[in-house]
């Protein structure tokens, strides 16, 4: 019988998948972005699960509402990285030190 | 029997997908590979009974999330292979992270197990209505106590948008091919652009 413990540790996998996919690829923007999506996949499986298994609709709402800010934070980081490739011609992170921060 | 054997499929394959996500060499597979990440989570959804936000999954994600990733990662000429230099040194410390993580979050799931955490129940307000879709139990909740939430996620996609388009939108410079001169548009007629012929049958239009 799956219960709520199985997705609980799915979504774990997924999380930890995510941050590992961050440091691997610390200098390709774009796979970072696609990890940060896997971490919200997990966070929204989470979500669900606890809602499905608690008769709580709010969970499923909840994830509604992360879907649409994964979705806006996903065209406003590619826009940003379009632009930024088109004023140096690369997108490699470690050169990104204009704000001399 | 069938529930068991369709959750392990999806644990397995999204698992196996997310690794391939963030080992593959070429970003184009990266994509490909989120894809079936995100159909498979969509899966692992549809299972406890949640179809809608699945399908929102499948719809977003799928259809516009991936296919923005796809276009910009086509759009930008990268020589994706120098980007790969960091792959085997960061690797040691990225394993160590990973291997932290995992253990606090399968301590989290063990304590959990153990049951000695009080937990709270979920109020009444907010259970799935009986012989009811999926959907219009979850439209219930939202219209109900989230209607102002609802229409701030709207918000939040209308500055998304704008600030998308303010991002990339590039002012060309006069004159150059491709300009849009909105006076010029509004100012044309249809008699200085269009003009009536009734040609003769088998006979061609000279223009």
């Amino acid at each position: 019988m799956i219960g709520i413990e199985h997705y609980v540790f799915v979504s774990a996998i997924l999380f930890v998948l995510g941050v590992l996919g961050i440091f691997l690829n610390r200098k390709n923007i774009i796979v970072i972005l696609m990890a940060i999506e896997l971490i919200l996949l997990s966070v929204n499986i989470n979500l669900v699960a606890f809602s499905a298994f608690l008769g709580d609709l709010v969970g499923q709402v909840f994830a509604m509402f992360v879907l649409t800010v994964a979705a806006g934070e996903a065209a406003v980081g590619l826009a940003i990285l379009v632009i930024y490739f088109r004023g140096r011609g690369t997108i490699a992170v470690d050169d990104v030190d204009r704000l001399k921060g | 029997m069938i529930q068991t054997l369709a959750f392990y499929l999806f644990a397995v394959m999204v698992t196996a997908s997310a690794v391939m996500v963030i080992t593959a060499r070429n970003p184009v597979h990266s994509v490909l590979w989120l894809i079936l990440a995100f159909f498979n989570g969509a899966g692992l959804m549809v299972l406890v009974g949640a179809e809608f936000i699945a399908a929102l999954l499948v719809i977003v994600y799928v259809g516009a999330v991936a296919v923005l990733f796809l276009f910009v990662v086509m759009m930008l000429d990268i020589d994706f292979s120098e980007m790969r230099a960091g792959f085997v040194k960061n690797f040691p410390l990225g394993i160590a992270i990973a291997l932290v993580l995992l253990v606090e979050l399968l301590v989290g799931i063990g304590a959990y197990k153990i049951g000695a955490l009080e937990l709270g129940t979920a109020s009444g307000a907010a259970a799935p209505i009986a012989d009811r879709a999926n959907i219009e139990s979850i439209g219930a909740v939202l219209y109900r106590d989230y209607l102002f939430l609802f229409e701030a996620a709207g918000i939040i996609l209308l500055v998304a948008m704008v600030g998308a388009i303010v991002l990339t939108h590039r002012q060309r410079p006069d004159g150059a091919r491709g300009q849009q001169d909105i006076a010029k548009q509004v100012r044309r007629r249809p008699e200085d652009a269009t003009v009536m012929k009734q040609p003769e049958v088998g006979q061609g239009v000279e223009l």
